[in-house]
């Protein structure tokens, strides 16, 4: 049978098990709505700014392994949706976007809302597809699918122009697809694993440092297995936490800018790092060349050969699907009947313990102000750990990752590569509609919240009890804390004035709002919103040290091992 | 140091643009690239010049092959190989010029191509540094117009870059 364009989108979608499309309708995009409208498999989430649908289809994908899917018109809608899309990117989250785009004779002509799509995402996307006969639109989204799971995930874009949704073609969904252009590496080298078996073996100060690409890959249970096989300490990135249990003996928490200082203390000095999907970025390893100036070995497992030898010097690299090499580690490990020395790795030990005890996280809560690492603690209690919880950018998301002990995969969400605010309250929707059961809070500051603050009406109409724990402390803290390290305490345009009535403002959205100033009420109010409020969303306003700093930090162009600690202060 | 890479990729719209946005984006340098369809209408031939150090050709490299219409990437320098541009040169040549003209261009093995009372157009092929000299060795002050098109390359022998 002969179907129009918008029927085979629709059609594709639904071979692709696809539930949730994330989107805003315009002109360019007028018949494939019609066909959402004439169906009620899928279901469309109507967001109020193209960057939230973007962002919530990020976090769909994010916390479940699905797919996200979004829908933008053309021109300005793509504009639009171009920071979400660069987001999802920098963090390798599989999400397929599809434009509209002005009908293809008048492509070129500056038509209304025509803007080159294709171009101006190329940089920022997987990889990129105009559509221009209706017969290639099928294989192109499978296509788009394909490639946005497989290798190194990431977003790809699918442009197709107004007429082709309204030309017609027989339609069939092809089963597989083969490109000879694209064939990702999955298992790794058998020599490359070899060698790096017999190095973890002979490491005397080893250490495990994992990222994102072990929660991509969904191989936290092989990473937790390598770890207790070894006895190896582990630190996790930004990107990491979850893949490695927190609350876990072995875990010496997250590493970097504002990592604890075990972790920092022991990536500079470890003679063996076992990296697995991770990238060594700048805001990890801090300066390169101080990082460099240690003798160390580095085996480095990732599917994208371009990660690795990138920023540092390794010995083993190894391509290849995460899990797969730590399944390929774990076997030969058990085979080779061989232990790390345990000698060495108890004075190794012993040297993480003595670091640990410097408690770099420690803080004080006095009675009168909020410390907004205490909020975060409470809500880890609250919640049991059980939560998913999204955070927006700047001092709220690095307490929230430092503070809140994730111990399962896909529960902290956030923007690491890009650093975009904003994306808090759009992701929380995103986990929501994934996870309709889970517990889901969004930590943000009073800036970031008011750059997708629109999405508290999506939430509302599809009625998402989001729980929103603003940190407010009337500053754009994370700048703030800059200025006041690094500029001689000159805070230009840091400080957030003329903050609305957030109490005011969610209930002007039909939802609840709450606002605590006092240490005594934190407890009381999050229980109230979490077990008293379950079904509706809550916006906690909470009144917080406007001076507190994140620490430990390892100030821009320092080196790891450079610390500054809260206790030098 | 001076690289020459030749590239196997989909002869799709937009491909040739992926590979430059690819090296402006990370600040690679092109000093020439030049492309076309293989004997094989669906794929295309490119060779890029390019230059840096050990690391950074190996970032290229992987950065190329990461491109989705990427088929085949190798390093030609890396072996033997043969590197060849074509340059057009439009010189004055009148009077004493045109005889002289002529005698430099059989010494470089270039063609006249296009004569007029006026000028002539000569025709050369080798590497970079042929066309280079042809040019200091003529008067300077006769060329009105040069194009080049860059450099492409094969490598010797059994090697073949092929899908
Ligand atoms: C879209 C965007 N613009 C600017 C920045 C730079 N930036 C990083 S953190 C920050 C301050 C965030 O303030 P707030 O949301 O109040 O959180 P706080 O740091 O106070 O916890 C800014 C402006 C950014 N990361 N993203």
């Amino acid at each position: 049978m002969q179907l129009t364009g918008a029927e085979i989108v629709i059609r594709c979608l639904q071979e692709e098990n696809v539930e949730h499309v994330f989107g805003y309708p315009g002109g360019s995009v007028l018949y494939i709505y019609d066909e959402f409208f004439k169906q009620d498999k899928l279901k469309h989430v109507l967001v109020r700014h193209e960057q939230a649908a973007v962002h919530a289809a990020d976090a769909y994908s994010r916390s479940s392994n699905k797919i996200g899917v979004c829908m933008v018109t053309s021109g300005p809608g793509v504009t639009n949706a171009v920071t979400g899309i660069a987001t999802a990117y920098m963090d390798s989250i599989p999400l397929v976007i599809l434009t509209g785009q002005v009908p293809t004779h008048y492509i070129g002509e500056d038509a209304f809302q025509e803007c080159d799509t294709v171009g101006i995402t190329r940089p920022c996307v997987k990889h990129n597809f105009l559509v221009k006969d209706v017969r290639d639109l099928a294989v192109t989204i499978k296509k788009a699918f394909y490639l946005a799971k497989t290798g190194r995930p990431g977003p790809v874009l699918v442009d197709i122009p107004k007429d082709i949704t309204m030309h017609k073609c027989e339609f069939e969904y092809p089963k597989t697809i083969e490109m000879r252009s694209y064939n990702p590496i999955v298992k790794g080298h058998p020599g490359q694993i070899k060698k790096a078996v017999q190095l973890l073996l002979d490491a005397k100060r080893p250490l495990i440092y994992a990222g994102g690409g072990v929660i991509l890959s969904n191989s936290s249970t092989r990473l937790l297995r390598l770890a207790h096989l070894l006895g190896f300490p582990v630190t996790n990135t930004l990107m990491g936490l979850g893949g490695y249990p927190s609350t876990d003996r072995q875990f010496l928490g997250m590493l970097g800018m504002h990592g604890t200082y075990e972790a920092n203390m022991a990536m500079q000095t470890a003679d063996v790092i076992l990296a697995v999907g991770a990238r060594f970025d700048d805001r990890v390893i801090g300066n390169q060349v101080h990082f460099a100036s240690v003798q160390r070995k580095i085996i480095h497992i990732d599917i994208d050969p371009s990660s690795i030898s990138k920023r540092v010097k390794v010995e083993v690299p190894i391509v290849g699907d995460v899990g797969e090499v730590l399944e390929e580690l774990c076997k030969q490990l058990t085979a080779s009947k061989e232990q790390p020395e345990p000698k060495a790795l108890a004075a190794w030990w012993k040297e993480i313990d003595a670091w640990r005890s410097k408690k770099s996280l420690k803080y004080k809560q006095g009675k009168e102000i909020i410390m907004p690492q205490y909020v975060i603690e409470k809500l880890y209690e609250i919640t049991g750990g059980d939560a998913f919880v999204t955070s927006d950018v700047g001092q709220h998301q690095m307490w929230a990752a430092q503070y809140y002990k994730f111990d399962k995969p896909r529960r902290w969400i956030n923007s690491g590569g890009l650093g975009t605010m904003g994306v808090g309250l759009p992701y929380a929707m995103g986990v929501k509609l994934a996870n309709p059961k889970a517990t889901v809070a969004c930590v943000t500051g009073e800036g970031s919240i008011q750059m997708n603050i629109q999405e508290l009406s999506t939430a509302k109409q599809f009625r998402l009890p989001i729980k929103i724990i603003n940190l407010n402390n009337r500053y754009l803290g994370m700048v703030r804390q800059w200025q006041e390290m690094f500029h001689g305490n000159r805070y230009a345009e840091s400080y957030v004035d003329a903050l609305p009535d957030f109490v005011k403002l969610a209930e002007a959205y039909g939802h609840v709002g709450m606002k605590i100033e006092r240490p005594a009420d934190v407890e009381p109010a999050l229980r109230e919103a979490f077990t008293k409020h379950k079904n509706d969303l809550v916006f906690m306003d909470f009144m917080t040290d406007q001076k507190a700093n994140v620490y430990p930090m390892v100030a821009a162009g320092k080196g790891l091992s450079e610390m500054i600690l809260a206790e030098d202060l | 140091m001076r690289h020459i890479i030749s590239i196997l990729l989909e002869n799709e719209a937009g491909a040739l643009s992926r590979v430059c946005g690819l090296f402006s984006a990370r600040g690679y340098n092109i000093e020439s690239l030049t492309v076309a369809p293989t004997e094989d209408a669906s794929l295309s031939r490119m060779t890029i010049v390019t230059a840096g150090s050990d690391a950074i050709i190996e970032q290229i490299t992987k950065q190329l092959n990461k491109l989705i219409e990427v088929v085949k990437v190798v390093d030609l320098s890396e072996a033997p190989h043969i590197e060849r541009e074509l340059m057009l040169v439009k010189v004055r040549a009148v009077g004493k010029d045109r005889e002289e003209m002529k005698r430099i261009a059989d010494i470089f093995r270039g063609r006249i191509i296009d004569v007029t009372e006026t000028s002539y157009v000569i025709e050369l092929t080798g590497n970079g540094s042929k066309l280079d000299a042809f040019l200091e060795a003529i008067d300077r002050s006769l060329i009105m117009e040069t194009v080049r098109t860059g450099v492409s390359g094969i490598g010797r022998g059994d090697r073949i870059l092929k899908v």
